[in-house]
């Protein structure tokens, strides 16, 4: 449980951040080290050189851009939580973090790390592919935007390149007659999701103008079902179209088997939470709840 | 006894038996001031970190450690080869097997010991270990026990090819290691032929790990020039320790020391010897440093002290009316690789004898094969004493099955069966003999508590909406305080205990014993027993345990057998002091013995007011005031040998409901009445009940370690291996009735384990009842919720709206 020897650098501006990546070819960014320290610890990931990027306050912080909230990537997860500002105008974030892990971690994992990482256990890239979020890199080229919907490539694998750093994510706000929900189930507190939804949805009147469903930790990466959002875009939601979603939502499951469950337990978990998730969004969007 | 308004307030002032005083230990724990194994420091330490098999089941081709060794910072590389010489490569095990202190030849189970690395500090020995090159030859695995006894099964213990007679019987096959019964068989035989009803079930018991908070470690240091080995373990029970360090390194036991300083949870975990504590000796002898070894999370998961993993049949066999007639129990017991299971020597299945429960039944028969397997030993007591986890759990899951079977409420069944007040003291079938109880009280207590019959009802209700609800009910019977050594002893050393009591001039006391706590708060508990038997007050006596150069010989702390063996010789030990203390009251006061009354703290002439002598004055007088010719002290020492275990027995009851859709499981209500005889500190008793409780729900609703099919472990780290934190864990209710026990000092039975042992058949029993009237008669644990969902889904439940 001991990580091998690195050397350890504690940058404090971007710039410098990125002058290390590009002078020392095998270094990682440290930023919570709730994922990376557990894979050091037990000498599943090797790290010669570690950049640690939590005294980098360009980082940090919420702040409200009007049609959109920014979020640096460093922002912890208790930090979410208690953001008014997220609370207030874009509610999924937070209801998500608070089923991450438990304290310890959430007090020290950032947003950005979760990103980062590109694990499919993780909830924050199904939340984010679900708000449509737009991701800000940089790296000594520049900056550059990458929608979440477009960033996450497969298994701990993602748009990000070699000196590249996510900076921040810019989240829009929620519409108007919309509703959101993230249900999650674990088998306990400080575990990964046997399975997770996230939906957030508008309503016109009675009908849904639009939809999305992302599901966390039954596929390479976080899945979008596009059929089952298609299904019930331009339609008045019923306990039969959420049954025939579902449906749709988990013929697109590709889980992997261990010990939360087997392909079959996760794929109708990952329906049983897409149907709980639309239900919940749909009350929340007509204000019944 | 006087029961004056002042002498009330007296005795209130010693914080007696029957005190919710506070716990000693806490403040020093809270306040983070425990000291532990891994945080004592010596001059010159170095560690040791193990290099261990990444299979199940392989033959050591070579072991090169040249680049190891070129390290800077590392010591020595030990192997079995160079164990050999000094005859230490095995060593022997509590159920009279030998293991592998490390691999000789060949590896058994993965994660095996192959290699320890001694180095300035962990960080180089964590380097070191992957630079020792193992060179393996795979070979077949063999996991499944079933298959242990094949005509084709690979041979696990090429050490012991030919040698059938086991430590506990003839072997029936290399990869046997006992066949163990208890019993009538004819008689069972019979009855189940000429009987009304039968019934059978399959249960697997699966394999578990008590995973107490602190790991396993050992610092130990070899003084060259005294010759004398100190040694600090996580132990529970040192003198057994010393008593074997001894024997196998030729040091003579007086120039051993073990010190179990404070211990973060044994749950029977600390009761082997390890691999790690002999190989940390071993190179403390050698390189004459002091060396530590500490295990990692994943280390104490895999590789020291399993419990459980048994696979049992249980059958009853009863009349039409529910009177059982007879019980009958076979146990495939999977004990890995070696066979070292932490039970008295003789017992090879432990005091599963106990499996006939709390009921009248009048033939009985269980019999026990223990097998190999590639997986790590172990089999160790798990907060019970010694497979009464097991013997609780088949018994009360066959008389739910039979009520099922006959169409019986499970609490009238359980009524029925019952032995009853007037049978005491009750020997079963199965050899036990049963001291006291009122288990008819204690479930009708339990029963009216919950409102049994309107929770029947709204069962029914919520069946007729095809909601599932569960409600289990179970009333166990331990056998604890193991034990009287005409049959308990182990390796050789009979169980009693001890207890050496010392009163100072001024009138406080110093008491040791042969125990150890881990968090059953000893410090507390003891000094209250002698406050009451001597009238001092609790907060002037000292409770020191676990060095085993200033404690006397006790057997340790599992089985709960620190209550009924080493509270009873603390009662004797001061009760000898007494007697003492009464004679020289006689002496001060110039009357005879009998003239004499005791009052709390205090001797007082009968009759005569205002004539009396303190134990304080009766102190101060021992050292300088004694009768003609009566040696000088005030202190006692007694070495318990229990006539008889203890039988602590409880009614508990649990109500479900679960999540048809996603199998989640929310245990709504749990009522645990224990009855523990004469209860010395209710608080602290609450509290063991509490984390007995917690623990029960933790084995039944998910702990488990799994293995796949080449043996590699599954699970084996605390993302996956069920510890409940507050947010899981239900909601406990406790009750209690009070029957002493007859033969015990103090009346005094064990508690910590009942709710444990108690608990997991309550789970079950709950989860399965939820199912009952879907002819579902048992369900294998953990009830996760992927388990309970694909019964769910076997049946059909989670498609319907
Ligand atoms: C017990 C436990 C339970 C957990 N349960 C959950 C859970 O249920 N859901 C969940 O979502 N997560 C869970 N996690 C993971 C946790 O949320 C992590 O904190 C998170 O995945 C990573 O964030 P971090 O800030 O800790 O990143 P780190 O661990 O420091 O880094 C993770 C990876 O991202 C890279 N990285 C980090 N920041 C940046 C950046 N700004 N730019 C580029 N690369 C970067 C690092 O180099 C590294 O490769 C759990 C972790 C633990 C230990």
């Amino acid at each position: 449980m001991i990580p091998e020897q690195f050397e350890y650098f504690a940058p404090s501006t971007i710039d410098e951040v990125l002058k290390l990546m590009v002078e020392n070819d095998e270094a990682k960014i440290l930023a919570g080290g709730h994922s990376l320290l557990p894979m050091m610890k037990l000498r599943f990931a090797e790290a010669t050189h570690l950049i640690d990027i939590n005294g980098v306050e360009a980082l940090k912080g919420i702040s409200d851009k009007g049609d959109h909230i920014l979020i640096g990537a460093m922002t912890t997860e208790s930090e979410l939580i208690v953001s008014e500002l997220l609370q207030q105008k874009c509610p999924l974030i937070p209801e998500a973090a608070k089923l991450i892990a438990d304290p310890q971690v959430r007090n020290r994992g950032t947003i950005g790390g979760d990103i980062a990482h590109g694990d499919p256990g993780n909830d924050h890239p199904s939340i984010m592919m679900a708000l449509d979020a737009i991701f800000v890199l940089q790296s000594p080229d520049g900056e550059r935007t990458v929608p979440a919907n477009s960033f996450f490539l497969g298994t701990y694998w993602t748009e990000l390149g070699e000196n590249e750093i996510l900076k921040e994510i810019q989240v829009p706000v929620a519409k108007p007659n919309s509703g959101y929900a993230y249900t999650k189930l674990k088998r306990k507190t400080g575990d990964f999701a046997t399975a997770a939804t996230a939906v957030i949805l508008t309503l016109d009147g009675d009908t849904c103008s639009s939809i999305s469903i992302v599901m966390t930790n039954v596929g390479p990466t976080a899945l979008k079902a596009e059929e089952a959002e298609n299904l019930l875009a331009g339609k008045v939601i019923d306990e039969s179209l959420i049954e025939e979603a579902a449906e749709k939502a988990m013929s697109i499951c590709d889980p992997a088997e261990d010990l939360r469950g087997d392909v079959e337990y996760k794929t109708h978990m990952a329906g049983e939470m897409t149907r709980r998730a639309i239900r919940i969004a749909l009350q929340r969007a007509k204000g019944e709840i | 006894m006087s029961t004056s308004a002042e002498s009330i307030e007296r005795e209130e002032k010693l914080q007696g038996v029957g005190c919710s005083r506070k716990r000693k230990e806490d403040p020093r724990f809270i306040q983070g001031k425990g000291n532990y194994v891994d945080d004592i420091k010596m001059p010159g330490m170095l560690c040791a970190e193990i290099v261990r098999s990444p299979y199940a089941h392989a033959r050591i081709i070579s072991i090169d450690k040249t680049e190891a060794l070129a390290l800077p910072g590392v010591h020595a590389v030990l192997t079995a080869d160079d164990l050999k010489p000094l005859d230490l490569h095995w060593m022997p095990t509590l159920a009279g097997d030998v293991q592998a202190v490390l691999a000789d030849e060949k590896v058994v189970f993965q994660m095996q010991e192959v290699a320890v690395v001694i180095a300035n500090d962990r960080y180089i020995a964590a380097d070191a270990v992957q630079l020792v090159k193992v060179e393996y030859e795979p070979l077949p695995a063999l996991v499944d026990p079933h298959k242990s006894m094949d005509s084709d099964a690979p041979v696990i213990r090429e050490d012991l090819i030919g040698k059938m007679d086991g430590a506990h019987s003839k072997r029936l096959h290399d990869n046997h290691i006992f066949t163990w019964d208890v019993g009538d068989k004819e008689s069972t035989d019979q009855a189940f032929e000429d009987a009304e009803v039968t019934v059978k079930e399959n249960m697997f018991y699966h394999r578990v790990h008590p995973c107490p908070l602190e790991t396993c470690g050992c610092l130990a240091s070899f003084d060259k020039i005294e010759g004398k080995l100190t040694a600090y373990v996580t132990s529970q029970a040192p003198h057994v320790v010393r008593t074997v360090v001894s024997m196998l390194s030729g040091i003579p036991e007086s120039k051993v020391r073990i010190i179990s300083p404070d211990i973060g949870g044994g749950f029977g975990n600390k009761v082997p010897i390890y691999p790690g504590y002999v190989t940390a000796m071993v190179a403390s002898i050698v390189l004459g440093r002091p060396v530590k070894w500490v295990e990692s999370r994943i280390e104490n998961l895999t590789t020291t002290g399993f419990a459980r993993d048994w696979h049992m049949e249980g059958e009853l066999a009863a009349d039409n009316e529910g009177r059982i007639k007879a019980l009958r129990v076979n146990v495939l017991a999977d004990h890995g690789a070696f066979d070292a299971c932490a039970d008295p020597s003789k017992f090879p299945a432990g005091m599963f004898h106990i499996c006939t429960g709390s009921y009248d039944i009048p033939n009985a028969y269980a019999r026990v094969d223990g097998v190999y397997t590639n997986k790590a030993p172990g089999g160790v007591a798990y907060r019970c004493s010694f497979r009464v986890t097991e013997a609780v759990y088949v018994v009360e899951r066959m008389v739910d099955v039979l009520a099922q079977k006959l169409g019986m409420d499970k609490a009238e069944i359980r009524l029925k069966n019952f032995v009853k007040p007037e049978q005491f003291p009750y020997p079963t079938a199965l050899g036990a003999n049963l001291d006291s109880g009122d288990y008819h009280t204690a479930l009708n207590k339990v029963l009216d508590a919950v409102d049994y019959k309107e929770l029947r009802k709204e069962q029914e209700e919520k069946r007729a909406n095809g909601e599932l609800m569960g409600i289990g009910i179970v009333t166990f019977t331990e056998i604890v305080g193991a034990g009287p050594s005409k049959s308990c002893d182990i390796l050789g050393v009979g169980m009693f205990d001890s207890a050496e009591i010392r009163v100072h001039p001024t009138g406080s006391a110093l008491a040791r014993m042969g125990t150890i706590t881990q968090g059953q708060a000893h410090q507390t508990t003891y000094a209250q027993i002698i406050a009451t038997e001597l009238g001092i007050p609790s907060e002037e006596i000292q409770i020191e345990e676990g060095d085993t150069d200033t404690a006397p010989y006790g057997l340790g702390t599992y089985g709960s057998r620190t209550t009924p063996v080493g509270a009873a010789a603390t009662a004797v030990a001061a009760r000898k002091i007494k007697a003492k203390a009464a004679k020289i009251a006689a002496h001060l006061l110039e009357v005879s013995d009998d003239d004499l009354e005791w009052d709390v703290d205090r001797f007082k002439v009968k009759g005569v007011p205002g004539q009396e002598k303190t134990m304080k004055d009766i102190a101060w007088a021992a050292y300088n005031n004694l009768p003609e010719g009566m040696e000088p002290g005030l202190e006692a020492v007694d070495y318990y040998d229990p006539p008889e275990y203890t039988y602590p027995f409880g009614a508990y009851l649990c109500v479900v409901d679960i999540d048809k859709y996603t199998g989640v499981t929310k245990v709504r209500r749990f009522y645990a009445l224990d009855d523990c005889g004469t209860r010395i500190n209710p608080m602290v008793i609450e509290g063991q009940i509490h984390g007995g409780l917690t623990e029960g729900y933790a084995v039944a609703m998910g702990q488990e370690l799994s293995f796949d099919p080449e043996g590699n472990i599954e699970g084996n780290s605390l993302m996956d291996y069920f510890l409940p934190t507050a947010v899981e864990t239900p909601h406990w209710e406790t009750d209690y009735t009070v029957t002493p026990s007859p033969h015990h000092p103090l009346g005094a039975k064990g508690v910590a384990e009942s709710p444990h042992v108690g608990s997991i058949p309550t789970f079950t029993a709950a989860v399965v009842d939820a199912f009952a009237h879907l002819d579902v008669t048992h369900m294998n644990m953990p009830h996760s919720a992927y388990r309970v969902w694909q019964k769910c889904h076997e049946l059909g439940l989670d498609k319907a709206k």
